[in-house]
């Protein structure tokens, strides 16, 4: 090949059958290992170092605060990696987070449903416009979903004096449970997110939404042949996404008990990492949100190593997971080639 | 099968979005320009024209680079990180000297550059996804770097590139637009150009026509980053200070918005050159409109968001051809 | 076979006009319970759009769709899938991600008492229905880990599973290993029995004549003929697909070698044992300073990718080709451009112009190199070159800056045309230069085409249109299947040569029809 314009369509040549087929198929098998288990491989991996290198990761109180500081950005990278799945992304989820913090402390003056409905309507809103620009006007979704970082945040400076404003939640709130509530030791944000996640995995293995949306990433020309509502599924995702993200935002406001206006920035960037170190394809079509767990896991894992040591930068982290996603997506690119 | 009978009616409307986007930009700037005239005091004056061409001189630089990626059918989502980069790059080696210190950073921006295009070109990877993994580690890496921390420069001839005029124009202004005549002779005159558009416009062809499509990608991918750097270095420079965490944060957006509205089709096979410049300097003067007439800095993002999602409306309605 | 009075499906009178192409014209046939019905015809023909409107992708300007006597109108392919028609394409139109199960039940899957698909059931009822198409992998895995022909059988499953009465295949067997093609037959042997009508799309003539009990054949957008298949001959077919007489037909032999007024002249260009998988199956060609070799044969017999073989734009399994005495390193665009090859693409649109560039910049791309110093295109030189060759092939322009999409077809091939002749080529490679270009064009070119053939260039011309390739070529090197099957000299150029070599039976695959 002169050029890499060829499309990477494991349908345009056969591989060759007998011991080809063969060493095909344990290839297959390999690389279908690493995408799936990758993630939860070398978590299990760090974890075991960190566990043995530093005594003061291994105690109770660590591990109940890694999880629970893992469950926001694991529920953000849930509604990331539906997107990622469809072929999309959402750029947006990072303001969307800090709009739905803000939205919920300004909404808990309404009581506990003002402080949980407020953020969950205008950001599944906002996921609505990605979902039409996206499904609709055929508009690129990064570029789209950027629009709406930008709007998102204006939004959030809008309501907050320019920033200038932190919405408190008053200590007797019901709301504050959602991130303050404990149960057995372990918060409530840990519980919600297995909760969601367990759902999640319902959605997109047992319903025929999730069907459509894996046959939407993996071929949109055949799905739109096959008939699939391919428009749908888009918008769908968007404002899942959209929602979660929002959602995330109230749970970190009730853990916090105020709207801050300065988090969420890059945090898009964390979520897209998880999700691709995870092993969902940034292509589309293919991904688990096991996958997705084990990659924020393993992204907290890394900071709270990262905090141990105490003599790294804790930007250290990002530089990981850029190299991390780097490493992937060669890796993910390698396979998928070898395969055709 | 006769090509030459198209319906008239698509074609007409086609037409109309053409002009649409191709003078609109221009329309657009002479139009606030004079509102700004007649509505606002004190734009008219020369501070004012100053303080706005510095501002978007890093924008402009940036957007050059970034016209040349998405004219190959690419983007480069890295070019922030890669001024941060740079940023934390230059009082690190400052003490070794102004020159070491600006190789460098120009070296690293040229670094990250080269990995994209191979990332791209060779590897195969599409360019959003290529350049994702630098816009996620490469600020961190500057943070590391600085230790996130914004170190005060006090070199004065580094400063002096913030601060300075040449001519009566600021330093700054004057680079940029000196890239910007270069970047237009680079599409116009040189084969480098003439390649870079043929591959966005028709990649399949070009490649059965004998063009070398991957080391043209790579050269493109090169020469963003080179001027992402050069952005960070003129910002740094304006500054004062390196300051990694916070210098050309949402940069991507601002370049690939002033590419879009400047009429470049994000579909690839076009670059415009003074579009671009145009495009930048359009979103700097509505931003200046809206904060002069005390819009507050909210209002005037969503306003900017509305202009993104608008501007690539009209130049997706162009590309579907 | 007796209360199949009412066909399952009817297209009556149906009309399909693109903006300046009258793609079909009033096209009538039947298709009815348990028959094979073979579709065919040239590039052109009107067979994919026919195949559009019956799926429900176009809707058809004139004429109506009867299923099973009553008239339907589809509007989108679910629709088409409603009525009982399905299809299978030629590329696997599934979705290789996913599990083969997902895949045979995508948008229908089998649902546990909670609503919830019950993947157990699925993949029960997917290994179970697949095992029927000779498909006995794990339904689990992903479908883009099978080969090509057992992802074509998993569509023809799904295809089948939607309760089809009716199932269209659009060439099924150009990715099929022999062995998966026997496959095929069976399954569609075991379709008929069950009464469900297929329409067969196939340029294969030893599978038509095996597998098809009618045919229609298109031409142009307008019906040739419809009818049982037995009642026309190998011969017959294929002159009614190309507009040919076949008076003279019969009368000519394919093997006697004829004089050759080139056979003095130095071989240009030779390469041999081409072979790229499902495509090439050992080509072997060679071409003569100052000769047009013309390749022959029916859509789909390698034509194209021979061209692209030579010039290094296809993979190749084997083969060499060797220019002007020097190998040429194969895979390589730039190594054919740099040994003197240059190449005509067959789609103007999508492999030759750039069309946001201007006429200049289209003409001179190619040559670049050779007209810049430093990196710096010299622009009097560009305008010379362009003035040279937009007078010299006559180009119809307004300015050298007019942009190349704007040009009819004839100028725009033109202009590909001088792209090529100012890098001055040894050998040129034509994939159909007059297709889609108005009469007058079209003389012209094959007027050029002659005189570069006469100033000593080689040319290896690929053309649907007999007349040009009889007219045109020195030499006739007949393709099918991939492989060659004639090579005609001097007064064997005919027809009758062609259409001989065409129409007789592959020896290699035997034809239990005759």
């Amino acid at each position: 090949m002169s050029t890499s314009t060829t499309p990477t369509g494991f349908h345009e040549s056969a591989p060759a059958p007998g011991r080809a087929t063969r060493g095909a198929a344990r290839r297959e098998l390999v690389a279908g290992l690493l995408q799936r288990q990758g993630a939860a491989l070398v978590f299990a991996a760090v974890m075991a170092v960190a566990w043995i290198t530093f005594p003061g990761f291994g105690t109770a109180g660590n591990l109940r605060t890694l999880a629970l500081q893992s469950s926001f950005l694991a529920v953000i990278a849930l509604g990331m990696t539906l997107v990622i799945i469809s072929g999309g992304i959402d750029l947006s989820v990072g303001s969307v987070y800090a709009l739905g913090g803000v939205l919920a402390a300004y909404g808990s003056r309404w009581g506990f449903f003002g402080a949980l409905l407020l953020p969950l309507a205008v950001c599944g809103l906002i996921g609505l416009i990605n979902g039409l620009l996206v499904a609709r006007a055929a508009m690129a979704p990064f570029i789209a979903t950027l629009a709406t970082l930008l709007f998102a945040r204006g939004l959030l400076l809008a309501i907050t004096g320019e920033g200038a404003t932190t919405y408190k939640i008053d200590s007797d709130q019901v709301f504050l449970e959602i991130g303050r509530g404990v149960l057995f030791g372990i918060g409530y944000p840990v519980y919600i997110t297995l909760a969601l996640f367990v759902a999640g995995g319902l959605l997109l293995r047992r319903t025929g939404f999730g069907h459509a949306l894996f046959a939407t990433g993996g071929s949109e020309s055949s799905a739109v042949l096959m008939g699939l509502p391919v428009a749908r599924t888009k918008i769908i995702v968007y404002v899942l996404s959209g929602l979660l993200a929002g959602f995330s935002g109230a749970m970190t406001a009730a853990y916090l008990q105020s709207g801050v206006t300065v988090i969420g920035v890059g945090t898009e960037l964390d979520a897209i990492a998880a999700v691709v170190i995870g092993g969902t394809l940034l292509t589309g079509g293919a991904g688990t949100l096991i996958g997705t767990l084990f990659g924020v896991l393993l992204r907290n894992v890394i900071q709270n190593i990262i905090n141990q040591i105490g003599t790294l930068d804790g930007n250290f982290q990002s530089v990981v997971s850029g190299a991390f996603l780097l490493v992937v997506v060669v890796v993910q690119r390698a396979l998928s080639h070898g395969r055709r | 099968m006769s090509d030459a009978a198209l319906s008239s009616r698509p074609r007409a409307r086609r037409a109309h979005a053409n002009r649409l986007q191709e003078y609109g930009v221009y329309v657009a700037v002479a139009a606030v320009l004079l509102f700004n005239v007649a509505f606002t005091s004190n734009f008219l004056s020369l501070g004012n024209f100053r303080t706005q061409l510095v501002q978007v001189a890093p924008i402009v630089i940036v957007a050059l680079g970034m016209a040349l990626v998405i004219g190959t059918e690419g983007i480069d989502l890295s070019v922030g990180a890669v001024m941060a980069l740079a940023a934390a790059l230059i009082p690190l080696y400052l003490g070794y000297g102004l020159v070491p210190a600006l190789a460098m950073a120009l070296i690293a921006g040229l670094v990250a550059g080269v990995l994209n295009g191979v990332l791209v070109a060779y590897v195969g990877i599409q360019p959003i996804i290529a350049t994702l993994a630098l816009l996620v580690g490469g600020r961190g890496l500057a943070l590391v770097m600085a230790q996130g921390r914004l170190v005060d420069i006090h070199n004065p001839a580094f400063l002096n590139l913030g601060s300075g005029d040449l001519l009566g124009i600021p330093i700054s202004v004057v680079v940029a637009a000196v890239l910007a005549v270069l970047t237009g002779l680079l599409i116009r005159r040189t084969a480098l150009g003439r390649r870079i558009v043929a591959i966005g416009g028709n990649r399949s062809a070009s490649a059965l026509a004998g063009l070398p499509v991957r080391r043209v990608l790579v050269t493109v991918y090169a020469i963003c980053g080179l001027l992402a750097a050069l952005a960070g270095v003129l910002a740094t420079a304006r500054l004062g200070a390196g300051d990694p965490a916070d210098t050309g944060m949402l940069m991507e957006l601002s370049a690939i918005t002033a590419v879009v509205v400047g009429g470049t089709p994000l579909s690839g096979g076009r670059v415009r050159v003074a579009g671009t410049v145009a495009g930048a300097l359009l979103m700097q003067l509505l931003y200046a409109t809206m904060i002069k007439h005390n819009l507050p800095d909210s209002s005037a993002q969503m306003v900017q968001a509305a202009i993104i999602v608008v501007a690539v409306y009209v130049a997706r309605e162009r590309s579907g051809r | 076979m007796d209360e199949m009075d009412v066909p399952v499906l009817e297209v009556v009178e149906v009309s399909k006009e693109f903006p300046g192409v009258r793609a079909l014209d009033r096209v009538s046939f039947r298709l009815r319970s348990g028959e094979v019905h073979a579709l065919v015809g040239e590039n052109g023909a009107g067979k994919s759009t026919l195949i559009k409107v019956l799926t429900g992708v176009y809707q058809p300007d004139g004429g109506q769709l009867l299923r099973d006597g009553r008239p339907v109108v589809f509007g989108t392919p679910i629709q088409a899938q409603r009525a009982g028609i399905s299809t299978i394409y030629q590329e696997v139109n599934l979705v290789p991600l996913m599990s083969i199960a997902q895949n045979v039940f995508l948008g229908r899957e089998p649902r546990d008492s909670l609503g919830l698909i019950s993947r157990s059931r699925m993949h029960a009822m997917a290994a179970d229905l697949l095992a029927g198409y000779g498909i006995t992998e794990d339904v689990r895995r992903p479908l883009g880990s099978l080969g090509v022909g057992a992802q074509q059988m998993v569509a023809l499953a799904r295809a089948v599973s939607v309760d089809a009465r009716v199932v269209i295949m659009d060439e099924p067997t150009s990715s099929l290993e022999p062995r998966e093609v026997e496959t095929l037959f069976e399954v569609i042997g075991r379709l008929h029995r069950q009464g469900i009508a297929i329409l067969y799309v196939s340029h294969r003539m030893d599978e038509l004549y095996r597998i098809c009990d009618q045919v229609t054949v298109l031409r142009d957008g307008k019906l040739v003929h419809t009818g049982p298949l037995a009642e026309v001959d190998r011969l017959s077919l294929v002159s009614m697909m190309l507009d040919r007489e076949i008076g003279e037909v019969r009368a000519h032999g394919v093997t006697s070698f004829g004089e050759d007024r080139h056979a003095a002249a130095e071989t240009l260009l030779r390469a041999e044992g081409l072979s790229s998988r499902h495509r090439l199956a050992g080509v072997s060609v060679t071409i003569r300073a100052g000769e047009i070799v013309g390749l022959a044969g029916l859509l789909g017999s390698g034509r194209s990718e021979t061209a692209r073989a030579l010039f290094g734009a296809l993979p190749l399994d084997a083969g060499s080709v060797v220019l002007a005495g020097k190998a040429v390193r194969p895979g390589s665009t730039s190594a054919a451009i740099s040994a003197g090859m240059a190449m005509l693409p067959e789609d103007r649109k999508a492999d030759g112009i750039i069309p946001n560039l201007s006429v200049r910049e289209n003409i001179v791309l190619a040559a670049l190199p050779r007209l810049s110093r430093y990196g710096l295109v010299s622009r009097a030189k560009q305008d010379k070159i362009v003035d040279i060759f937009v007078k010299r092939l006559r180009i119809k322009i307004s300015s050298p800056e007019q942009k190349v999409s704007e040009l009819s077809g004839g100028n725009q091939q033109k202009v590909l045309l001088a792209r090529w002749l100012c890098t001055q080529p040894a050998v040129m490679l034509l994939d159909e230069p007059t297709r889609g270009i108005d009469v007058g064009a079209k003389a012209e070119v094959q007027k050029l085409i002659d005189e570069l053939a006469a100033e000593g260039m080689g040319v290896l011309l690929i053309s649907s249109d007999m007349e040009e390739l009889i007219d045109g070529a020195d030499r006739l090197v007949v393709l099918r299947d991939g492989a060659v099957v004639g090579d005609l000299r001097g007064d064997q150029v005919t027809e009758g040569g062609v259409l001989a070599a065409l129409a007789h039976p592959s020896e290699t695959e035997g034809d239990p029809d005759e």
